[in-house]
């Protein structure tokens, strides 16, 4: 077995049981914070294939912004634990069956032959980065579907403002450019007093 | 050199590549945690004397075994952990804080070869690695089950975040000109062009041509460090100590040296995107790691001139500045670059 098989199966192992806490946790916070793990193990992973811009991109993007943020939420979260396991035996037949179904899309995705991921053909010279070659291809090739996803992100941006925004808020609301065009004499007024004798 | 790797090859053999990076990586570490030491020395003696005060004079002369007596008591101290803490991430959240300081450091570059790891993204890796810092903040203000922790834990992620993007954007301006992700490049790349060739370089810089780019990288970096006038994440006048109150001796000290390691990171990375690294200002002179140095050593000095001068901004304030000013001056700025080097007038061949 050679180095990289070795990290390989650390990295695959240490994925494995951080996923497998996400869903077992009790503490919603211990949860995101294996998620995290999750998240870092897998830009490992892809790292060891070779496959560096993504494996940056993880970290940048899911690690280092969304995770904050999730877990910013979370932290906040008053969790009664009993509540939530109430109703546990009511929602295992509806979630086991979506599991069922996401276990086999993934076997047909996998194993069938007409969903084949044909293999990647080295399209890259060596000596020219993997950023780079990605960013061709994404303002040639598939400039269209690259588009298409920036304006989904933005509706659905703009949506997630509509939805939350709930008018204009009844606070006392200052002015930055007032504030900071203030003047002393606007502020202060120094008065002359005649000195007083005893 | 030869001799020496033909030395070690001898008594390590096979492990000797994994010995040689480790020995690198203590040349790099060490040094770092010595300039830390030092860096909290010269912050108290130019406060003082902004403030007019003497600073440390007692320790040793002009008080400069001051830092070491520091830590030598800071590792005497007992680790208190509040009973109704979360333990385990009680402690592992300023490992959490310091470990991404460290890290970063493999890809920064000294000079041209002097490098531990002279990957092709490395511009990413440093962004990748630097906004893991937020997680020691967040958790230990979480797990320490004070509110005082807490509050100063969720401002410092929301300041984060929020001034992550400005940073990104001003980055982004930068490896455009460059045209590469390697720091290395990014800083060949600012030795060209026509007052390069004239012998004045530090005209040929990027912090010229992108000016307002460099200036919101500067005060994004500022805010990124939890600096003063940014430091709402601690704040000491509201709330005690933000997100390390609960926190003494050693792991105390461990928040301590991850903020002013990432200080010489930033200053570091400031000087290498937008001063030109180890590149000499003028043709005359030689160019070589001084010069990082000297451009180091000044931003730094400007992170303490900006805490003796700067009262804390109020918290909505920080936030209009970071979404409202710097986001679109960023957008704007992007645009602009790009037109100007599709122009004839470009100045990046």
């Amino acid at each position: 077995m050679d180095f990289q098989t070795v990290v390989f199966f650390f990295l695959s192992a240490i994925l494995i049981f951080a996923s497998l806490r996400v869903i077992t946790a009790r503490n919603p916070v211990h949860a995101a914070l294996h998620l995290i793990l999750a998240f870092f193990t897998c830009g490992g992973i892809w790292a060891l294939l070779q496959a560096e811009f993504l494996a940056i991109a993880i970290i940048l993007v899911y690690v280092g912004a969304v995770m904050v943020l999730f877990l910013f939420v979370v932290m906040m979260l008053d969790i009664n634990l009993d509540r939530i396991r109430q109703g546990f035996w009511n929602y295992l037949p509806l979630g086991a069956m979506l599991g069922i179904l996401m276990v086999l899309e993934m076997g047909l995705v996998l194993g069938s032959k007409y969903f084949q991921v044909p293999a990647a053909d080295a399209i890259s010279p060596a000596g020219i980065s993997n950023t780079k070659s990605i960013g061709a291809l994404m303002f040639t090739d598939f400039v269209y579907p690259f588009e298409l996803a920036s304006i989904v992100l933005l509706v659905g941006m703009i949506a997630a403002i509509v939805l939350t925004y709930r008018g204009p808020k009844k606070s006392k609301y200052t002015n930055p450019n007032q504030q900071v065009f203030v003047k002393a004499k606007d502020r202060v007024r120094v008065l002359q007093m005649p000195v007083e004798k005893d | 050199m030869d001799a020496l790797m033909n030395f070690g090859a001898g008594i390590f053999g096979g492990v000797w590549p994994a010995v040689w990076t480790l020995l690198k990586i203590i040349l790099i570490v060490a040094p770092l945690l010595l300039c830390v030491a030092y860096l909290t020395w010269a912050e108290r003696k130019v406060i003082g004397y902004m403030q007019v005060r003497i600073g440390p004079n007692r320790v040793g002369p002009l008080g400069l075994i001051q830092p070491i007596a520091d830590g030598l008591k800071l590792l005497l101290k007992e680790v208190i952990v509040p009973s109704s803490s979360s333990k385990g991430i009680f402690i592992i959240a300023p490992m959490l804080a310091i470990a991404p300081a460290l890290a970063a450091w493999a890809v920064v570059p000294f000079t041209d070869t002097l490098v531990l790891a002279n990957i092709d993204a490395s511009l990413l890796y440093i962004m990748a690695i630097t906004s893991m810092g937020v997680y020691g903040v967040m958790l230990s203000g979480w797990a320490s089950n004070s509110k005082y922790a807490f509050l100063g834990a969720m401002r410092s992620a929301a300041q984060m975040v929020s001034y992550e993007i400005a940073m990104g954007f001003s980055l982004i301006c930068v490896l455009m000109v460059s045209n590469s992700l390697n720091l290395v490049e990014i800083v060949n790349a600012q030795d060209q062009g026509r007052f390069a060739s004239h012998g004045l370089g530090f005209l040929s810089w990027n912090w010229l041509p992108l000016l307002p780019m460099f200036i919101v990288y500067l005060i994004s970096g500022t805010a990124e460090l939890n600096r003063a006038p940014f430091d709402v994440a601690e704040g000491e006048s509201e709330i005690v100590a933000g997100f390390h109150v609960e926190y003494s001796g050693m792991a105390f000290a461990l928040f301590f040296l991850a903020e002013y390691a990432n200080m010489i990171l930033v200053a570091a990375l400031t000087s290498i995107m937008f001063l030109g690294g180890w590149l000499s200002p003028v043709g005359f002179l030689p160019d070589g790691i001084i010069w990082l140095f000297a451009k180091m050593s000044i931003i730094l000095f400007l992170y303490l001139w900006f805490r003796a001068t700067f009262p804390r901004y109020r918290y909505d304030q920080l936030m209009r500045l970071g979404w409202k000013v710097f986001l679109p001056i960023c957008l704007v700025w992007l645009v602009v670059v790009g037109v100007w080097m599709m122009s004839p007038l470009t100045i990046w061949k």
